[in-house]
C-alpha cells in the first residue's frame, strides 16, 4: 500500500490504542479514585487548593460549577487584555514586537480562553515572548476548563438522584495537573529533539547560500506547541502554525502532533465509559463519531491526493497530489488527515493552508466544524454531542410511543427546549454572522475589497469558514481573509465567546436538571440507548441538523466552486 | 459570583507561577542537552551559518537546485502560504507563469514531466524539501551550467534522498539546502 496511506492508518491505529488506557485513567481522577500517580500529584494539587483557599472535597450543584466557570474566566479575560495591551514595555521582548490594539487584544483574549485560539496576528511579529507564554498558559487551563465541565456532565450521567456534583476546582486542577501537565512534557521533549526551538534570544541572522540576509524568528516555542495539540487549542508559535519547519519539524513529529489532537477527545468518551459503568455506550459513542470522521477523511484524502483539476488542465504532473499550501514532507494525505483530524475536533491548528486545500476538501473541513461533535474539543466536544444524544432519545421515544429516557431518567419539556437552542445557536451563529459580512462585502465591495483573498464562491467560502471556526471554537483559518482589522476582530470575538459559553451552560444544566430527578431502572418498555440502532439514530439527528442548516450556504460556496472549474 | 472571585484570583496567580513559570523552565532546562541547545539547529559551511537546517531558503540561480516558490519569499521571520484557492483565476495565471519560467530555463524538460511542486506554493513559504522527481528533473539544467556529468550530480542525489519514516511511512524527499551544499562540493 501507498506509504502516504500508510503513515495515516498508523496515525488513527496508535491515537486509539493510546486513547483507551489515558480514559480509564481519567476516569479514575474524576471519579475520586486512587490511581498509582497519587504519590506525586497529590502533594501538587493540595498545595494549589490550600494555596488558593479552596475546599475541594466541598461538592457543588450544577448552577454553583457554572457559576464558578464563569467567574475564573472572567479573571482570565482581565489578565489576557492587560498582558496583550502592554507586551511592547514589558519584560521578554527581545524582537521589539508592539503591544495589540484594543479590538486585536479583545479578539486575542476571547479567543484564547474560550480554547478557540483563532489568530488574527502573526507570533512573529505580533506578540512578544511573555505574550505567547500567557497564551500558552490560557492553551492549559482553557482546556482544563472544558475537561472539568465534561466530568460535571459525567458525574450527572450515574444512576442515582442527587444534586451534589462534586467540585469544580478539583476536576479543574486535576485535569491540568494531572494529564495535561505530564503528556505536554513528553511531547515537548519529543519536539525539542527534532529540532523544534526552546530559547529566550530573539532572531538570529544568516548570510544564505545564493547570498541573501535572512533574519530567522525563534523563541520559547516547543513548550507551546505541545499544549496547543494535545488541549485542542490550536493557536500556534510561529505564523504557518504547524506548516512551519520549526514547529513541525518532520514526517515523525507530524504524527506525534497528530495523534496529540485527538488523543484526549477519544479518551473522554472511554472515560465516560468508565465513570457510568457503561463501556458498551462508550463504544457506541465512539463508533458514531468515528463513522462520521471517516465520511469526513476519506473524501478529502482522495481529493487531495488526486490533485487539483484546474492545475491538471495545465498538464502539470501531480505526482503527490496537491501541493499548494502543503509541505513536502507531510504530503497530501497527510495534510488531509491533519485538515478533517483539526476541524472535527475543535484544535484548530494546520499543517497546511486550508484556503488552498481542493473545493470539497475545504467542504469537507467545514463540515467538521460544523457538526463539531466527532470527537469533538476536549470535555466540550462530549457536551455537544451530549446535546444530540438528548434529541435523539426524545424523537426515538415519539417514534416508538415510549417515554423518552436516558440512563434512567425522563427526558421532558424543560430539557428539550435548553437541546433544541443549543443546537439552533450553532447554525444561527453561523450563517446570520455570514450573511452579514456578505451583505456588506456586495454592497461595498470596493470598501471591504481587502477582505477577500480569492473571488467568487470560494471568497464566501472564506468567511463562512471564519465564523464556522469561530463558533466551533476551533480557531483555523482560510487564512486569505483579511481579518485583521476591527469588524472581523469584534464579530468574531462575540461569536466565540457566544459558542464557548453557551453549548457548555445548556448541556451542564440539562445533566444537572436530569440528575435531580427520580431514578428508573431499566425494564422492558425502557429505549436502550447502548445498541447500535441508536446510535444510527444518533447519527441521523446529526447528518439532519447539520445537512438541512449548513446545505444551503455550502451550496453557494464550496459546492459550486467544485462544479464551476 | 464574589464567593468564587477570590479563589479564582488566588488560582489564576497559581496557574501562572506553574505554567510560565515551573513548567516553561522545566522544558527550557531539558532544551540545554537538545541539538545546537534549543537554539535551533544550523549549518555551517566554512565556519560561517549559511542557514538553518530545517528552513528552507531560496534558491533560484541555475546552478543550484531550485527550492519551491514561497509566499513569504522566505522571510524565516514572517512564515506564510499563499492562501489562494486551486480555482483562482490570478492564481491559475500566476502558476502558469511559473511554469513558463522554468521551461525558459530548462529548456530540455517537457511540460508534462514538471512536478506541482515546484510550480506551487509551500504552506509555510519555508519549506526545506522538495520532492525527488522535483530534484530529477532539475539534472540537465544543472549539469550543463556546472560542466558535470548527469551521472555523478544523479548519485549525488540518490545518496540525499530522505525515505519515508521506517521505509513505510509518508513520504520521500530531498532537503534542497543540504543538496545545494554538496553539489558546490562537487568538483
Amino acid at each position: 500500500m501507498n506509504t502516504e496511506i500508510l503513515g495515516i492508518v498508523l496515525m488513527f491505529v496508535v491515537t486509539v490504542i493510546l486513547a483507551i488506557p489515558l480514559g480509564r485513567y481519567i476516569g479514575k481522577l474524576y471519579n475520586g479514585d486512587k490511581t498509582k500517580l497519587d504519590f506525586i500529584f497529590n502533594p501538587i494539587d493540595n498545595l494549589f487548593f490550600k494555596l488558593s483557599g479552596i475546599k475541594a472535597d466541598k461538592e457543588m450543584n450544577w448552577k454553583q460549577h457554572l457559576v464558578a466557570l464563569l467567574s475564573i474566566n472572567m479573571v482570565w479575560f482581565l489578565f489576557s487584555m492587560l498582558i496583550l495591551m502592554n507586551m511592547s514595555w514589558l519584560p521578554l521582548n527581545p524582537d521589539g514586537n508592539p503591544s495589540m490594539s484594543a479590538d486585536t487584544a479583545f479578539n486575542t483574549s476571547i479567543s484564547f480562553i474560550s480554547n478557540t485560539n483563532l489568530q488574527h496576528y502573526s507570533g512573529e511579529s505580533g506578540v512578544s515572548y511573555l505574550g505567547q507564554l500567557v497564551l500558552m498558559l490560557f492553551q492549559f487551563i482553557s482546556a482544563a476548563a472544558g475537561m472539568a465541565v465534561c466530568a460535571v456532565v459525567f458525574n450527572a450521567m450515574k444512576e442515582r438522584t442527587t444534586e451534589k456534583l462534586g467540585n469544580f476546582y478539583n476536576y479543574f486542577v486535576k485535569s491540568f495537573t494531572r494529564v495535561l501537565l505530564p503528556l505536554s512534557i513528553v511531547v515537548a521533549i519529543i519536539l525539542l529533539f527534532n529540532g523544534t526551538p526552546m530559547t529566550f534570544k530573539g532572531k538570529d541572522q544568516f548570510i544564505s547560500v545564493q547570498g541573501d540576509t535572512v533574519n530567522v524568528s525563534r523563541g520559547p516555542a516547543a513548550a507551546m506547541i505541545a499544549i496547543k495539540q494535545l488541549g485542542t487549542n490550536g493557536g500556534g508559535f510561529f505564523g504557518a502554525n504547524s506548516a512551519h519547519p520549526l514547529e513541525n519539524p518532520n514526517y515523525f513529529t507530524n504524527a506525534v502532533e497528530d495523534v496529540s489532537i485527538i488523543l484526549i477527545p477519544i479518551a473522554m468518551i472511554f472515560a465516560l465509559g468508565y465513570m457510568l459503568k457503561r463501556k458498551k455506550l462508550a463504544w457506541i459513542i465512539f463508533g458514531v463519531m468515528t463513522v462520521g470522521f471517516l465520511l469526513l477523511l476519506i473524501p478529502t484524502v482522495y481529493f487531495e491526493m488526486k490533485g487539483s483539476s484546474n492545475i491538471a488542465a495545465m498538464h502539470i504532473a501531480q505526482p503527490l497530489g496537491s501541493m499548494e499550501g502543503k509541505e513536502v514532507r507531510f504530503g497530501p494525505a497527510a495534510s488531509a488527515y491533519w485538515a478533517i483530524t483539526t476541524t472535527v475536533t475543535s484544535n484548530g491548528s494546520v499543517n497546511s493552508m486550508h484556503d488552498s486545500l481542493t473545493p470539497l476538501g475545504g467542504m469537507s473541513a467545514m463540515l467538521g466544524m460544523m457538526v463539531n461533535s466527532f470527537y469533538g474539543g476536549v470535555g466540550v466536544g462530549f457536551l455537544n454531542f451530549y446535546i444530540f444524544i438528548i434529541i435523539a432519545v426524545f424523537i426515538s421515544g415519539l417514534m416508538v410511543g415510549r417515554t423518552p429516557e436516558f440512563l434512567g431518567k425522563k427526558i421532558e419539556a424543560k430539557e428539550m427546549k435548553i437541546a433544541t437552542i443549543i443546537a439552533l445557536l450553532h447554525p444561527f451563529l453561523i450563517l446570520s454572522f455570514t450573511a452579514l459580512s456578505s451583505h456588506l462585502f456586495a454592497h461595498d465591495p470596493k470598501t471591504y475589497a481587502a477582505w477577500l483573498n480569492n473571488p467568487g464562491y470560494h471568497g464566501f467560502g472564506e468567511m463562512l469558514y471564519e465564523y464556522t471556526s469561530s463558533s466551533a471554537n476551533n480557531g483555523s483559518g482560510f487564512e486569505g481573509l483579511g481579518d485583521g482589522v476591527p469588524f472581523w476582530n469584534i464579530t468574531c470575538g462575540i461569536v466565540m465567546l457566544i459558542g464557548r459559553f453557551l453549548p457548555i451552560i445548556g448541556p451542564v444544566a440539562i445533566a444537572g436538571i436530569l440528575a435531580k430527578k427520580k431514578y428508573v431502572p431499566e425494564s422492558a418498555g425502557t429505549l436502550k440507548t447502548d445498541t447500535t440502532t441508536f446510535g444510527i439514530m444518533v447519527f441521523a439527528v446529526i447528518a439532519i441538523i447539520a445537512a438541512l442548516s449548513f446545505f444551503p450556504a455550502l451550496a453557494l460556496g464550496p459546492i459550486s466552486e467544485f462544479f464551476s472549474k | 459570583m464574589k464567593q468564587n472571585i477570590l479563589p479564582a484570583i488566588k488560582l489564576t496567580a497559581l496557574t501562572i507561577i506553574f505554567f510560565i513559570g515551573i513548567y516553561t523552565l522545566i522544558i527550557w532546562i531539558v532544551a540545554q542537552v537538545a541539538p545546537n541547545n534549543g537554539f535551533g539547529e544550523t549549518v555551517i559551511v566554512n565556519n560561517k551559518v549559511v542557514g538553518y537546517k530545517l528552513e528552507g531558503q531560496k534558491f533560484s540561480d541555475d546552478k543550484y537546485f531550485w527550492s519551491r516558490p514561497s509566499a513569504a519569499g522566505y522571510n524565516a521571520a514572517a512564515s506564510s502560504g499563499s492562501n489562494k484557492g486551486t480555482t483562482n483565476p490570478d492564481y491559475l495565471k500566476d502558476v502558469q507563469s511559473k511554469i513558463d519560467t522554468f521551461l525558459v530555463h530548462n529548456p530540455t524538460v517537457k511540460k508534462e514531466e514538471i512536478p506541482s511542486d515546484l510550480i506551487t506554493y509551500s504552506g509555510s513559504g519555508l519549506d526545506p524539501d522538495i520532492s525527488v522527481a522535483a530534484a530529477k528533473i532539475q539534472f540537465n539544467r544543472i549539469a550543463k551550467t556546472r560542466n558535470i556529468s548527469e551521472e555523478k550530480i544523479n548519485a549525488l542525489v540518490e545518496n540525499q534522498i530522505q525515505k519515508p519514516l521506517l521505509g513505510l511511512f509518508g513520504t520521500e524527499k530531498v532537503n534542497v539546502l543540504l543538496l545545494n551544499i554538496e553539489l558546490d562540493k562537487l568538483k
